[in-house]
């Protein structure tokens, strides 16, 4: 049995700070679209993507309390692990995506080509 | 291409029955109703038997609900064996359908019949087959490797194997009621979609992996677990033995990647069910991204499976060469390296796919750097051997065709890589050989080593010589007859899945693999007979806690272990402890304290009999059950949250009686 009072779960303090940064960053967000400022849409998707990023690391060093102390390291040695694997995967997809895309024959063609097949029977 | 080529078809769904009618039970098909009646009379033999020797007390007792990891690891190799038979059944009737089926033969397998056929050989064999051996060696070797009394999770333990037996049994239930799918082992859309797949087997398909990967999941969890909190005290990282280690990144591999298989295939879910686009081509789906996703968890997985034997093979060879392990560092290393490479090169499963040159050289380079650390290893048991005491006992048979073997699959798989090569060679029966060149050469061999090496601390007698020298001959022969012809039929341009083909020319090359599933069959048909020899003669075969002369922890207690592994916790110095005990002249003490355990409990088997109820539900639109179903997994699951009776102290009378018996044994 793993002894219960070395686990840290925090204080009120921390949790305070994760909680007010947490707010802030969905506030942000949320304005960007509520207040329809001049701004590009895809940088308004890059803003909020980018607030989201920090949201999650917010999360996991406030509420899950995932820093260079606990459980020997191995937390942060989980947490990058998951980083990578999770960084491959969605870089990974979005770029053998994005070439699939590229290289397939464009719409219009395809259309005439079936077009000509169904008069051709 | 208009997307509406097939029109779903509206069929009656009964509220009490779903979709399921009499005309989903296959009561017209003789091969069927022979299994069945087959099955059915064993069935009744079984309990029947059971019955007359009072059998079912301890079996529920002692195997259903037993949270020991020895039990459930062998429980795990049981499964594993009887679902080798049904997989390979599949695999006969293939090599006999393809040697019959030339130039405008028909064979004797409908193409409707033959595609569950090899799709169903294909999914019992990876999940129900390999990955329930590597689970049930890990189970049983890895917590007496690290001087542990059980896993970090007992009950959990017990869940996970029952809901991989829940799933196992929803494949072969698709046997009798209704079909199996016929999309081959990933189900790629537009295929698997509800367009094309509109019968019950695709979602045989879903629902049974579903229910088996919480049961993998779950245990990749614990086993981690495990790994980290329950070592023995002193035992390091780095002296833990190399088969844990492997153990370890295996099911670092299995919590990273099966996530991406149950997303994956709960998406196909929602397209079937739910009439979402993941997908399909219109309303913003892409049936790529299916192909992409799978092979994510599709390439890891081939790293699931052979890692751990990766891990058998070192044991092995340290053992029957009498010195350590060469290169335990890099063996070490090797293996951290492929864990974090094998996330890297899923796309050499789909280079025809059109991804271009610049994706296509990235992944094929990747691909033979993965092989790197893989030739190190074999180095690296090589000179483990070289000039060491070797004893050629079966184990050590295994490992060296499992070398020659895994070498020759390796090279395959390297040509593989280059994607101009593999352009030529996608989908043609050169892959498959190539494939089963590295899972048979690899898992099948390395399963067997296992088996004959670890059977004596398992059950206290050896394997029979005879016969399981008979089981490898027959496999590795047999292999190379099965395989061979069919790296030759790839490069003339044979495709896979082929219900039957024109050139009569290839007939022949067909026909040696049909001889060669022969031999295999044979080798299957002498473990059984050896099994059963070996039962018989246990007595003469009987041997102490350490007939190898090995060098780990799990040698060092009475073999069987005792359900508490250790009489005493042992103090761990380095590597090798177990050797190192010996020189010394180690003894156990005679002064013992009552041992802490885990209780066993019911509750894991009768959750997943709930799952498997849903599992099939899902499958036939039977609503009512499904909802019941969930509800009391659900239910139980929460219940047995406060069952606070899950532990028991064994007493030192106990102790030591189980002790002085291991002496005299």
């Amino acid at each position: 049995m793993s002894d219960h009072s070395t686990h840290s779960h925090g204080n009120m303090n921390q949790l305070m700070t994760g909680f007010v940064l947490a707010a802030i960053l969905t506030v942000i967000p949320f304005g960007i679209i509520l207040g329809e400022p001049d701004i590009s849409r895809m940088l308004k998707i890059g803003i909020i993507m980018g607030f989201g990023a920090l949201q999650i690391i917010v999360h996991l060093v406030y509420f899950l309390h995932v820093n260079r102390s606990s459980e020997g390291g191995w937390t942060i040695a989980a947490t990058l692990f998951a980083v990578i694997i999770l960084v491959i995967v969605l870089a990974g997809s979005l770029w053998v995506m994005h070439n699939m895309n590229e290289n397939m024959m464009p719409m219009p063609d395809m259309d005439k080509m079936m077009s000509l097949q169904s008069q051709q029977g | 291409m208009s997307t509406e080529v097939v029109e779903t078809t509206q069929e009656t769904v009964s509220p009490i029955f779903g979709r399921l009618s009499l005309d989903w039970i296959p009561y017209h098909e003789p091969i069927l109703v022979g299994t069945f009646l087959a099955i059915v009379l064993g069935g009744l033999a079984v309990l029947a038997v059971m019955t007359r020797y009072r059998l079912w007390v301890p079996f529920w007792k002692n195997w259903v609900t037993t949270v020991d990891h020895k039990k459930i690891g062998i429980m795990y190799m049981v499964l594993g064996f009887i679902m080798m038979v049904r997989g390979f059944a599949d695999a006969l009737m293939m090599r006999a359908q393809q040697a019959l089926a030339a130039g405008g033969a028909e064979g004797y397998l409908p193409p409707h019949h033959f595609d569950q056929v090899f799709t169903a050989h294909g999914v019992i064999m990876i999940f129900f087959v390999a990955m329930a051996f590597v689970t049930g060696i890990m189970n049983f070797v890895m917590p007496t490797q690290i001087g542990a009394r059980d896993v970090a999770f007992p009950f959990l333990n017990n869940f996970s194997f029952w809901m991989t037996v829940a799933g196992a049994l929803l494949v072969n239930v698709s046997l009798f009621v209704g079909e199996f799918a016929r999309v081959g082992w990933l189900a790629f859309p537009p295929l698997s979609g509800a367009s094309f797949s509109t019968g019950p087997g695709m979602d045989y398909y879903l629902w049974s992996l579903q229910i088996a990967g919480v049961g993998t999941t779950l245990s990749g969890i614990n086993l981690i677990a495990t790994i980290f909190k329950m070592r023995a005290p002193g035992m390091k990282l780095f002296d833990m033995p190399v088969f844990t280690w492997t153990a370890l990144c295996t099911n670092v591999l299995i919590v990273a990647a099966f996530p991406v298989l149950t997303a994956t295939l709960t998406l196909l879910t929602l397209d079937r069910y739910l009439g979402t686009h993941f997908f399909t081509n219109d309303l913003g789906g892409n049936a790529m991204m299916y192909v992409n996703l799978i092979w994510i968890w599709g390439h890891p997985e081939v790293y699931i499976l052979i890692l751990p034997i990766f891990g058998v093979f070192s044991e092995v060879v340290a053992t029957f060469s009498g010195k350590p392990l060469f290169g335990y560092k890099t063996m070490v290393w090797a293996t951290a390296c492929i864990m974090v490479l094998s996330f890297v090169v899923w796309l050499h499963h789909f280079f025809t796919m059109g991804s271009g040159a610049s994706v296509n050289t990235f992944f094929g380079i990747t691909t033979m750097i993965i092989a790197v650390p893989t030739g190190v290893k074999v180095f690296n048991w090589l000179f483990t051997m070289y000039k060491g005491s070797v004893r050629l006992e079966v184990p050590m048979l295994w490992t060296l065709g499992f070398i020659v073997t895994f070498t020759i699959g390796g090279m395959t798989g390297v040509l593989l890589a280059v994607p101009p090569v593999d352009f030529q060679l996608h989908n043609t029966l050169f892959l498959i050989a190539h494939f089963h060149n590295v899972i048979i050469g690899g898992v099948v061999f390395g399963v067997y080593a296992a088996v004959t090496y670890w059977w004596p601390k398992a059950f206290g007698f050896r394997l029979d010589d005879k016969w399981s020298k008979r089981t490898f001959w027959f496999w590795c022969i047999g292999f190379y007859f099965a395989f061979l012809p069919l790296y030759a039929l790839g490069l003339m341009g044979a495709t896979r899945r082929m219900q039957q083909y024109m050139d009569t020319g290839w007939q022949i090359y067909f026909i040696i693999a049909a001889c060669g599933a022969v031999l295999i069959a044979f080798g299957i048909l002498s473990t059984f007979i050896g099994f059963a020899v070996s039962i018989r003669n246990r007595k003469a075969l009987a041997c102490g806690p350490d007939p190898w002369n090995a060098r780990t922890l799990e040698w060092a207690t009475q073999s069987p272990p005792a359900p508490y592994n250790f009489p005493q916790v042992i103090e761990v110095h380095g590597r090798d402890e177990f050797w190192r005990m010996k020189q010394t002249g180690f003894k156990w003490s005679t002064h013992y304290t009552p041992i802490h355990m885990p209780k066993g409990t019911g509750t894991g088997a009768v959750i997943s009999l709930f799952a498997l109820a849903f599992g099939f539900a899902m499958v036939w639109y039977i609503w009512w059950l499904a909802i019941l179903a969930l509800f009391a997994c659900i239910a139980i699951g929460i219940a047995h949250t406060f069952n606070y009776n899950r532990d028991y102290y064994i007493p030192v009378d106990e102790v030591a009686h189980t002790e002085s018996k291991g002496a005299t044994a």
